[in-house]
């Protein structure tokens, strides 16, 4: 049996190269929270349930409670700490604002991150299409309508904004 | 999770040698979907997770028009919804690709993975089987081809021998006006593990009035995932009428062999193995012709 040494493991996590020294057992989000001290990817099941986890793994959404840390050598993270750049809030954080789209706000990383891709791969979504994406988080609190509202005027002021020549965002 | 040990191993041989030598105390990853949650529920105990991502044919998705579709063992479904050669050959793949857990599972979850499990429900299984595609496994022994239908052993077990892992899927080239769907039943809209799911696809006469052949599976109707060729048989020949597909899902129906859990019973399964049946015929049919002609549920127009 090989022994179960640590790994030296090197990403690139919003944009700043990282190296850490992790367990093969510990997952991302072990990593993320507990060694790098971004605790702004929520642990709500820690088995692919809720999506409070959620990070862009090279541009693709996946739940971090269910990678290894191991996995990501080489590999490029957008954590919710890396969505507003400059600590400014985007578009889609005011409007969660606006339409009170969290309460306790535990679930809100995740949708953050889950709706950020959306938009990224479907700039006009149905309400059907913010839906289906956002099946895969849970939220206690909100009852996700307000999420899915805020979701839509998000997608609706993006693209008013794009034909407007004079706000380039 | 309990102490584990991890090597990514990049070439199909290296990635034998590892399994051989740890036996059943290694186990491959791909997108760890399932394997991650069952180490963390400590259903599972292994020393080794041997990283399959690194190896090339295990990430390839591509297309031969004389060779078909390759579906490397990992790759994860969110590419394959996302692949134009799918989306332009394999339409129906997308029904199980684009359903299996929400999409961050499907930017991991492969559909080797998903097959390896080997739930009896695994939303990928009637689908493929209804594309006819095969197994390509290697191990100390060299590699073999098994038909995915006789892949499966019982619930959780394969035909897997100790050593020889799942290195992906080829899909024959689909023939002239050939149609798949797979369909499941839940009780809600999304994010559930079906009750029943039926694929099948069909191959027409020119004329799209007659049908040449058929392939019919079910999952969650027995211990393993449910091949019914005698389904798929009655209808070769028959023109297409609801009477050729009544009879195909009476078969189907009477070749479930479901159990009673807390997710349906006997006699809700055996009704919902013929209806879903009849409705993935409905719209595999309907894609084979081109036409649209029956909705989302595979109800024909105009029928209840
Ligand atoms: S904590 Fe990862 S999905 Fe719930
Ligand atoms: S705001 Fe509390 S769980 Fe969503």
């Amino acid at each position: 049996m090989p022994e179960r040494k640590k790994r030296m493991i090197t990403t690139t996590i919003n944009g700043e190269e990282i190296t850490f020294l992790c367990e093969p057992r510990q997952t991302l989000l072990e990593v993320l929270r507990d060694e790098l001290g971004l605790t702004g990817s929520k642990e709500g099941c820690g088995n692919g349930n809720c999506g409070a986890c959620n990070v862009l793994l090279d541009g693709v959404l996946v739940n971090a409670c269910l990678v290894l840390a191991p996995e990501v050598e080489g590999r490029e993270l957008v954590t919710i700490e890396g969505i507003a750049p400059g600590g400014e809030l985007t578009l889609l954080q005011q409007k969660f604002l606006e339409h009170a789209a969290l309460q306790c706000g535990i679930c809100t990383p995740g949708f953050i991150v889950a709706a950020k891709a959306l938009l990224d791969e479907n700039p006009s979504p149905t309400e059907h299409d913010v839906r289906l994406w956002l099946a895969g988080n849970l939220c206690r609190c909100t009852g996700y309508d307000k999420i899915v509202r805020a979701v839509l005027d998000t997608a609706a002021a993006l693209q008013a904004a794009q034909t407007t020549p004079t706000e380039v965002a | 999770m309990r102490a584990v040990d991890y090597v990514p191993v990049r070439s199909v041989e290296e990635a034998v040698a590892v399994l051989a030598e740890h036996g059943d105390r290694a186990a491959p990853l791909a997108g760890g979907t399932d394997l991650i949650a069952q180490l963390k529920e400590g259903h599972r105990s292994i020393d080794l997770i041997v990283d399959v991502k690194p190896i090339p044919e295990l990430m390839e998705l591509s297309y031969d028009p004389a060779a078909g579709l390759w579906i490397g063992g990992a790759v994860p479904c969110h590419r394959i919804s996302r692949s134009q050669v799918v989306r332009r050959h394999y339409p129906a793949l997308l029904d199980s690709t684009t359903l299996i857990g929400g999409i961050q599972i499907q930017g991991r979850a492969s559909l080797g993975g998903n097959v390896c499990n080997a739930s009896p429900a695994a939303d990928s299984v009637p689908n493929l089987i209804a594309h006819s595609a095969t197994c390509h496994v290697a191990g100390p022994q060299g590699t073999r081809t098994i038909p995915l239908e006789a892949f499966f052993v019982g619930p959780g077990q394969t035909v897997l021998r100790p050593g020889e892992f799942l290195v992906g899927f080829r899909l024959p080239v689909p023939p002239a006006h050939f149609g798949a769907a797979y369909l499941r039943f839940i009780p809600r809209n999304e994010m559930d593990i079906a009750v029943v799911g039926a694929g099948a696809s069909v191959v027409l006469s020119p004329d799209g009035q007659t049908v040449q052949a058929a392939r019919i599976a079910l999952g969650a109707v027995a211990p393993t995932p449910l091949y019914v060729p005698e389904a798929g048989q009655a209808l070769v020949g028959q023109p297409v009428t609801e009477e050729s597909i009544a009879r195909a899902a009476q078969i189907a129906r009477d070749a479930a062999r479901p159990i009673t859990d807390m997710r349906g019973t006997v006699a809700q399964r055996k009704h919902l193995a013929g209806v879903l049946t009849a409705r993935a015929l409905r719209i595999a049919i309907d894609r084979a012709r081109g036409t649209k002609t029956v909705d989302s549920l595979g109800r024909l127009n105009g029928h209840a």
